[in-house]
């Protein structure tokens, strides 16, 4: 079947603004859109710039604004999306070139929660124990793969640069409630700062655009609610 | 730009992460990936990480050296075996300290589940070695060792692709050099230790569960500077990949009880591993489903088979196989709870590379010599631990292991030496080999090439191999050599070219395919993953020994080194 695509370009070493080039190519209705994408790119148009890389969902490399949701182009088949694909890069981020967007700021939004275990007692000569339901506590947002699919879909992020995003959180959640952690009142302190959870409009986005099925505004509630309750069972 | 680490570790997947938290807060230490880490193919790893904690039953690390040795076909070199099961037990538990989230046992201890080939006592039935987190352990690992290098402030520089790799006159490893995505500037690293860690070849085969990034180039450059590659001929096809697309479902579906039917939904393998069955190693199991379906028990006579969960509770699929469960949804349009899942072997694992120490030090030659301050690590290496046939979840123990040890050398000889002096013009070669891409006037298309490159190897250097065909392999390869001679780079930017890179990484796959091919045409028996049909037996006599591919400018040269047999005498491999 023949798909139309719309794509956004921009190359900085010659435009002064984006603009939207369109192919037509022939892709079975089973292909993904990121083998849309390598067949313009590898065999019509040389230039089509994006990041990709596992194919199968799982590194987070390809997140991208398709028909106006964001979606990593190698979990959408072409015959969920239709006939006329127009893709975009991530909102809210600086665009470098065509599909590919400056992550700096989400990666040091990331940084900026603590996210890696903090225990400071002596390491025992095994494992640390943990029951399994306390395990399954923080399973939820250990799925995360930094896409930036939910902190794109924000609209508290396209306005307000100093808001740490929902993938911040998210990373965040899953050492707060990890058994085995002691850092969580300092997340705490940074997510309590007006660049912090109070951001949230609750706005829902997060969740539905998540590729990985991340319950991301129930993470965000129950980090407001810890910050309320002083609980982080 | 020229920048000056203690160490430079190439590629941040779990060996080069692992390698980096050894060395983090005691040297200055550089991470280089042509990604950005967290993009690294260690997260597409699955089913496990196997060490024998004994957690559930009774399990013992030399029962876990004997599984890998057989399981490798014999051509394991035992010494490092050794290491690789003993160690196994420490690195799990130093993952969990640095916070792996582990699946638990109703005690809270690491949970572990059964994976193909994994037995107790010396083949007697199935154990539970796999320590697990759900089917995303791959997931896990890397995003615990890249928060262990956010913690200790790693410098990283994301995007950035090795171009060379910097050996002076006198056989040193002094640095590499860096090709930065972003901006098409060229980066001289300057080091007193390198770390290749820059993971797999699978591109090489047009169906693969590999990342498009995954193009050999650390393998690829060593073997351009004249360094070998070792048993390239050893690749491992995992059974069970989607049909035609390639993507994994992991081992771990027939861990937790799945079953191969074919089409007239026998369970095949009771007559190729009647012990083992589903859980056979891998190459047993991919060359079984070939059978099966050049006997016309494929599924409707086509080229696949079914995988079958639908016995399974559908609680195990949801919360234990819950990514594949995903991807088979996703990809498919079916439901593992209540439909068959049409599979066909994928390239999957290259178990040879660039030979080293059980401390990750390069070497050189059939007699181990060391190349100084050069150290390889996970799937570019060859240690060799896998020998003819990789065991699954042993690569995610070869990581931890051997990245591990390699860290902890790679401090040794940091703190022995001084800065070796680069050679003279350390970027030239780099800086004409962009140029060349860049302002040449070359037509053909790389992407072109890599398509062809793909589909011969899948063909002719798959489970199945003959001379005729590895010949005919040969001079297809060649064609496509000359043609790459003329390869034109159609994006002429310096920001973010990935034609450019695609272009360089073809390069790169060609380079390997010649070496995979040279050695599975010299190979002539079968063992492990590479199967003659020509020569169907395994050859102990003539072929108990490593082959090591030299590219020299009058061709491919094979050498040969031979086996580390300590504990456990070859014997026929049955399951």
């Amino acid at each position: 079947m023949q798909v139309h695509l719309r794509i956004q370009r921009f190359n900085p070493e010659v435009d002064s603004k984006p603009y939207f080039e369109e192919y037509d190519v022939e892709v079975e209705p089973t292909d993904r859109v990121l083998d849309a994408l390598n067949k313009v790119k590898w065999f019509r148009d040389g230039t089509l710039t994006y990041r990709r890389s596992c194919a199968h969902g799982v590194c987070g490399s390809d997140a991208m604004r398709i028909n106006g949701r964001n979606r990593l182009a190698c979990k959408v088949l072409i015959r969920d999306v239709g006939t006329d694909i127009t893709i975009e890069p991530l909102v809210g981020f600086r665009v470098i070139r065509d599909l590919v967007v400056d992550m700096e700021p989400f990666f040091n939004a990331y940084k900026s929660v603590m996210p890696f275990l903090i225990n400071d007692d002596p390491e025992p000569t095994t494992e640390r124990l943990q029951s399994p339901e306390n395990r399954e506590r923080f399973d939820d947002t250990t799925k995360c793969i930094l896409c930036a699919c939910c902190t794109s879909a924000c609209p508290i992020t396209w306005t307000n640069d100093e808001f740490v995003g929902p993938a911040a959180i998210v990373n965040a959640h899953r050492f707060i409630y990890d058994s085995r952690d002691q850092g969580a009142a300092d997340r705490l302190a940074v997510l309590n700062q007006k660049s912090g959870v109070w951001r949230c409009r609750t706005v829902f986005n997060c969740t539905e655009a998540c590729p990985r099925g991340i319950q991301v505004t129930r993470a965000i509630e129950e980090v407001k609610r810890s910050l309320l309750t002083g609980d982080v069972s | 730009m020229y920048h000056r680490f203690d160490a430079v570790i190439v590629g941040a997947g779990g060996a080069g992460l692992m390698a980096a938290a050894q060395l983090a807060g005691k040297a200055n230490v550089a991470v280089i990936s042509k990604l950005y880490p967290t993009r690294s193919h260690t997260g597409a790893a699955q089913g496990g990480v196997a060490a024998a904690l004994g957690n559930l039953e009774e399990d013992h690390w030399i029962w876990h050296m004997f599984d890998t040795v057989k399981g490798g076909d014999y051509l394991v070199d035992q010494d490092a075996a050794e290491v690789l099961a003993r160690e196994a037990i420490d690195a799990v538990y130093e993952l969990e300290h640095m916070g792996l989230p582990f699946n638990r046992t109703p005690d809270g201890r690491i949970d572990q589940r059964r994976f193909g080939g994994h037995t107790r006592n010396f083949g007697e039935g199935p154990v539970r070695r796999a320590c697990y987190a759900a089917d995303r352990t791959g997931h896990m690992i890397l995003q615990t060792l890249y928060q262990q290098g956010i913690k200790h402030q790693v410098t990283f520089f994301n995007e950035m692709m090795m171009l060379d790799l910097l050996i002076t006159d006198d056989g040193v490893c002094t640095g590499v050099v860096g090709y930065d995505i972003h901006s098409g500037e060229i980066h001289v690293f300057h080091a007193k230790a390198v770390l290749l860690a820059t993971g797999g070849f699978g591109r090489v085969f047009k169906v693969t569960s590999n990342a498009l990034s995954l193009a050999g180039d650390g393998c690829a450059i060593a073997f351009r500077r004249g360094l070998p590659l070792e048993d390239m001929e050893f690749f491992q096809f995992h059974p069970t990949g989607i049909y035609k697309l390639g993507i994994l479902l992991s081992e771990a579906c027939r861990g937790e009880g799945g079953i191969l039917r074919n089409d007239k939904g026998e369970r095949f393998m009771e007559r190729y591993a009647p012990t083992l069955l589903d859980l056979a190693p891998r190459d047993m199991v991919s060359r079984s489903i070939y059978m099966e379906i050049r006997e016309g028990r494929g599924i409707n006579g086509q080229d696949y088979v079914h995988l079958d969960l639908t016995h399974l509770p559908a609680e195990v699929i949801e919360t234990k196989l819950p990514d594949i469960t995903d991807f088979v949804r996703t990809y498919m349009g079916l439901d593992p709870v209540k439909d068959l899942i049409p599979i066909q072997p994928t390239a999957h694992y290259g178990m040879g590379g660039i030979p080293t120490d059980v401390d990750g030090r390069v070497t050189i030659d059939e007699e181990n010599t060391v190349l100084p301050g050069l150290y390889a690590a996970g799937e570019c290496a060859c240690v060799s631990v896998h020998g003819a046939n990789r065991l699954g979840t042993n690569s995610l123990v070869d990581l931890i292991v051997f990245g591990r040890r390699a860290g902890r050398h790679m401090l040794k000889t940091i703190n022995e030496n001084d800065f070796h002096p680069l050679p003279k013009e350390p970027d030239f070669r780099a800086r004409a080999e962009v140029s060349a891409l860049l302002e040449g006037d070359g037509t053909e298309n790389a992407n072109v090439i890599r398509e062809e490159l793909q589909e011969a190897m899948f063909r002719d250097c798959g489970v199945f191999r003959t001379a005729e065909g590895l010949i005919s392999l040969r001079e297809k390869l060649t064609e496509l050599r000359h043609r790459y001679s003329r390869v034109g780079v159609r994006d002429k930017n310096r920001t973010f070219n990935m034609d450019l890179v695609e272009t360089i990484e073809t390069g790169y796959l060609l380079d390997i395919a010649e070496a995979v091919v040279a050695g599975a045409l010299a190979r002539e028996e079968s063992r492990g993953g590479h199967f003659r049909e020509d020569f169907p037996e395994r050859d102990d006599v003539n072929w108990l020994k490593h082959t090591l591919a030299y590219r020299t400018s009058g061709g491919i040269e094979m050498r040969y080194k031979p086996v580390v047999i300590t504990r456990f005498e070859p014997k026929e491999r049955k399951y």
